[in-house]
């Protein structure tokens, strides 16, 4: 058995009803792992959204994922920016942490120090914003947990490729 | 030019017309009520009732498979939707252009729980190539036009358009099909030239050499076929084909070693095995066809042309993978041949024929000869002397009898067989009959099947009898869901569960009571009389050929075994038994 590999995939498809449905279909209809999947249009004029999914796989299941996905119809292009070198990936989180006293001022001074903004405030609650690599994320997260953690929305990963070039 | 306005409904069919269909197979029903009425109207497009969905769907594979052109079904809503997804899966599965007209509820009610509402886009996304939900009738003509595209091209398959009825009573603008490339969807039929010259490379070189084909041979097209004969017989080297491919190559020509894979051919398995170049044409590494992942070809390097992507490196891996359509690729390397004109080892080639000799005198298909009881090899080898110059095409049923036939009934051209490989679908034999026999109206269309088979859409006999369709119905009864007992005589110690096919109607009354003839035989001498009759019968015909309860089928290799591992007959045992742990939970 060849290793496991984490690969990010970004994929251009038609702004249409169905198209997240056909990609999330063909991932659990085959077996395929996502760890995290995000969608958004990107380019209204063509009416295109970019779908960034990270998966994992052997090197031969990897090759299948892309081939499969860029078997349906309404997709545009297929990148596997893992594969391409050079790429940024980030993910945002809202945090929310209750509690008072010494706590409170310790995920205060901890969220200063992993550069995450308070986006809300009580007097016995913040909900902070963050933004980086998942790695990060779950560092200050897993922070929070003795400090109060109540709630954590994530976006999953968007990922970019580095350089001047265009997808 | 002014653009033409019409209805919905009239835009269909005028499109269907546009699209060169000349007959659609069909059920009505609330949904589709406009569509129907449009067909009323006119008299371009021709339209089959068939008596339920599913056979619809198959008779359209067939009509596509023996044509080469796209199958065109009409359903409504609903259940009609659900009937159809059966064949819709065999279609993808087996690669088959269908385009499929599927009622709706009006949009306004969808999402509703309206009556005979089912959602469709949903259920049959995951067994289309594509599908569509029109939601404005000035997206009909283009939606349409692109349906047709999509199921022809590249790796051909089924495609659903989902039809609310409120989009059929709209006027709008029709647009006839344009050239106009599909902004997203663009196969790859141009196969790469350093790839092609690696690969006429390899093929040169090769000391053990073999012609993998399969059905997407067919796929591409007759001149695919030519070109595939005319590589094969310029290196002399030995070719066989799948169960899919089958007549893609001449049956009767002496570098053909057969069928391969679960009960393939002695010689063509041995060859795969042993083989140090293999040349996969077509040809998706089915599991059928593979046996033992892990001992499969082992000392091969292999070359694999396919127009689908995602078809190479799948299971097996390859070592000059290359996309395209196989009838281009096969141009461009019969190309780099002639203009390399490459010498090949002759003596390793002779030694590798001597080799392959070997395992032909085998002779894997020998049967008990008797005169006590009908085999159904005896029965198809006596079918295939009285069809073989006539004009004739096959289909089955799933079983036994499927695999008996592929082994029996020798194809000497493309398009003459049409059988459910990927879904193995009972029930497949008779309505693709119906859809061969409505394109190829003076021809002999045969539906070989077994008696538990051809129950699972027998009402098609009622569509037979209305459109006097000639389909012959050649039952081999063994009273037992052959396949099923096989496998339990195999790996379940003989306890036979569920398999016994209890109270069987008599079929020659069954004939009868759809109006078709019904025919008999219990004996061999009875054999070649009843198969003169049926030929010579100008009607609907149904054949009740009693064989032998307890024939097995071989030659076979159990699941998980390889190719190197196959059992030649009832005495052949293996130790530990046939089927190995891992073999057990195969399907
Ligand atoms: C729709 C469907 N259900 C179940 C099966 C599983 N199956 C494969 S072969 C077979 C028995 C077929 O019996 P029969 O038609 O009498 O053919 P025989 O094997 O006896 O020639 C069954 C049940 C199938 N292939 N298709
Ligand atoms: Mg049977």
């Amino acid at each position: 058995m060849s290793a496991i590999e984490k690969h990010t995939i970004a994929v251009l498809v038609d702004n249409e009803p169905g198209v997240l449905a056909r990609v999330i279909g063909l991932f659990s209809g085959r077996g395929y792992n996502i760890e995290s999947l995000t969608v958004a249009e990107v380019d209204r004029a063509n009416n295109l959204s970019r779908i960034t999914v990270v998966t994992s796989g052997t090197p031969m299941i990897i090759v299948q994922i892309k081939a499969q996905l860029s078997r349906l119809v309404p997709i545009h292009t297929v990148r596997d920016l893992t594969d391409e070198g050079p790429h940024v990936e980030r993910e945002l989180a809202l945090i929310k942490v209750v509690g008072t006293g010494e706590k409170r001022i310790e995920s205060l001074r901890l969220a200063d120090i992993f550069r995450a903004r308070v986006v809300d405030s009580t007097i016995d609650s913040f909900v902070f914003e963050m933004t980086g690599s998942t790695e990060k994320l779950n560092a200050f997260i897993n922070l929070m947990e003795p400090l109060g953690l109540a709630d954590v929305s994530r976006t999953g990963v968007v990922a970019i490729s580095r350089g001047s070039a265009k997808f | 030019m002014s653009v033409e306005r019409m209805a919905g409904a009239e835009m269909l069919i005028k499109a269907l017309g546009d699209q060169g269909v000349d007959v659609v197979f069909g059920y009505p029903g609330g949904a589709v009520l406009p569509i129907y009425d449009a067909i009323f109207k006119q008299n371009q497009v021709r339209h089959i009732l068939v008596r339920h969905e599913q056979a619809a769907v198959h008779a359209a594979e067939g009509y596509a498979r023996s044509t080469g052109k796209v199958g065109v079904v009409l359903v409504t809503s609903g259940p009609g939707a659900t009937n159809a997804v059966t064949g819709l899966t065999d279609a993808l599965m087996d690669s088959i252009p269908i385009v499929c007209l599927t009622g709706q509820v009006p949009t306004h009610l969808i999402g509703n729980d309206a009556f005979q509402e089912a959602d469709t886009t949903g259920i049959t996304r995951p067994c289309t190539k594509h599908n569509y939900l029109v939601k404005d009738v000035n997206d009909l003509s283009r939606v349409i036009h692109e349906a047709f595209y999509v199921a022809r091209t590249g790796r051909p398959g089924p495609v659903v358009i989902d039809l609310p009825k409120d989009i059929l009573f709209a006027n709008g603008p029709y647009s006839p099909p344009t050239a106009i490339a599909h902004k997203s969807y663009r196969p790859q039929t141009d196969p790469d030239k350093a790839k092609i010259e690696e690969a006429v490379e390899l093929i040169a070189n090769a000391k053990k050499p073999i012609f993998y084909g399969g059905g997407g041979i067919i796929n591409s097209g007759e001149k695919a076929c030519a070109l595939f004969q005319e590589f094969v017989k310029l290196t002399g080297y030995p070719c066989t084909l799948t169960l899919m491919g089958l007549g893609a190559y001449p049956a009767g020509d002496k570098q053909f070693l057969g069928m391969l894979g679960m009960h393939g051919m002695y010689e063509a398995n041995h060859a795969m095995h042993d083989c140090d170049v293999m040349v996969a044409i077509g040809s998706r590494f089915d599991d059928r066809v593979t046996g033992r992942l892990n001992a499969f070809a082992p000392n091969s390097k292999k070359i694999h042309i396919d127009i689908d992507p995602s078809s190479l490196n799948k299971n097996v891996r390859v070592d000059v993978p290359i996309v395209g359509d196989a009838g281009k690729a096969l141009e461009a390397m019969l190309e780099v041949w002639k203009s390399k004109k490459p010498k090949i080892d002759k003596p390793a080639l002779a030694e590798w024929w001597r080799q392959i000799d070997q395992w032909r005198s085998r002779d894997c298909l020998r049967y008990e000869k008797t005169d006590k009881v009908i085999k159904p090899q005896f029965a198809l080898e006596r079918l295939y002397a009285a069809t073989r110059n006539r004009d004739t095409y096959i289909t089955t049923e799933v079983g036994q009898h499927q695999m008996w036939a592929a082994q029996f009934m020798k194809f000497e051209e493309p398009k003459r067989w049409m059988t459910s490989g990927g879904l193995g679908t009972m029930g497949y034999g008779l309505p693709a009959a119906m859809g061969v026999q409505i394109a190829h109206p003076g021809a002999t269309v045969i539906d070989i099947a077994g008696e538990a088979s051809i129950l699972m859409n027998i009402q098609e006999l009622s569509t037979l009898a209305q459109y006097r369709l000639p389909v012959k119905v050649f039952i081999l009864n063994n009273q037992y869901m052959g396949m099923v007992r096989q496998w339990q005589e195999l790996m379940h110690g003989g306890r036979y569960a569920e398999s016994y096919t209890a109270s069987l109607p008599d079929f020659v009354k069954l004939a009868e009571a759809f109006g078709a003839v019904g025919l008999r035989a219990t004996k061999t001498s009875e054999v070649d009389d009843v198969i003169k009759e049926m030929l010579e019968t100008d009607r609907t015909v149904v054949v009740d050929m009693a064989v032998d309860q307890l024939e097995n089928c071989f030659p076979m290799i159990p699941s998980g075994a390889a190719h190197n591992e196959m059992l030649l007959g009832p005495s052949d045992k293996r130790e530990g038994g046939p089927v190995s742990e891992e073999g057990m939970v195969l399907v």
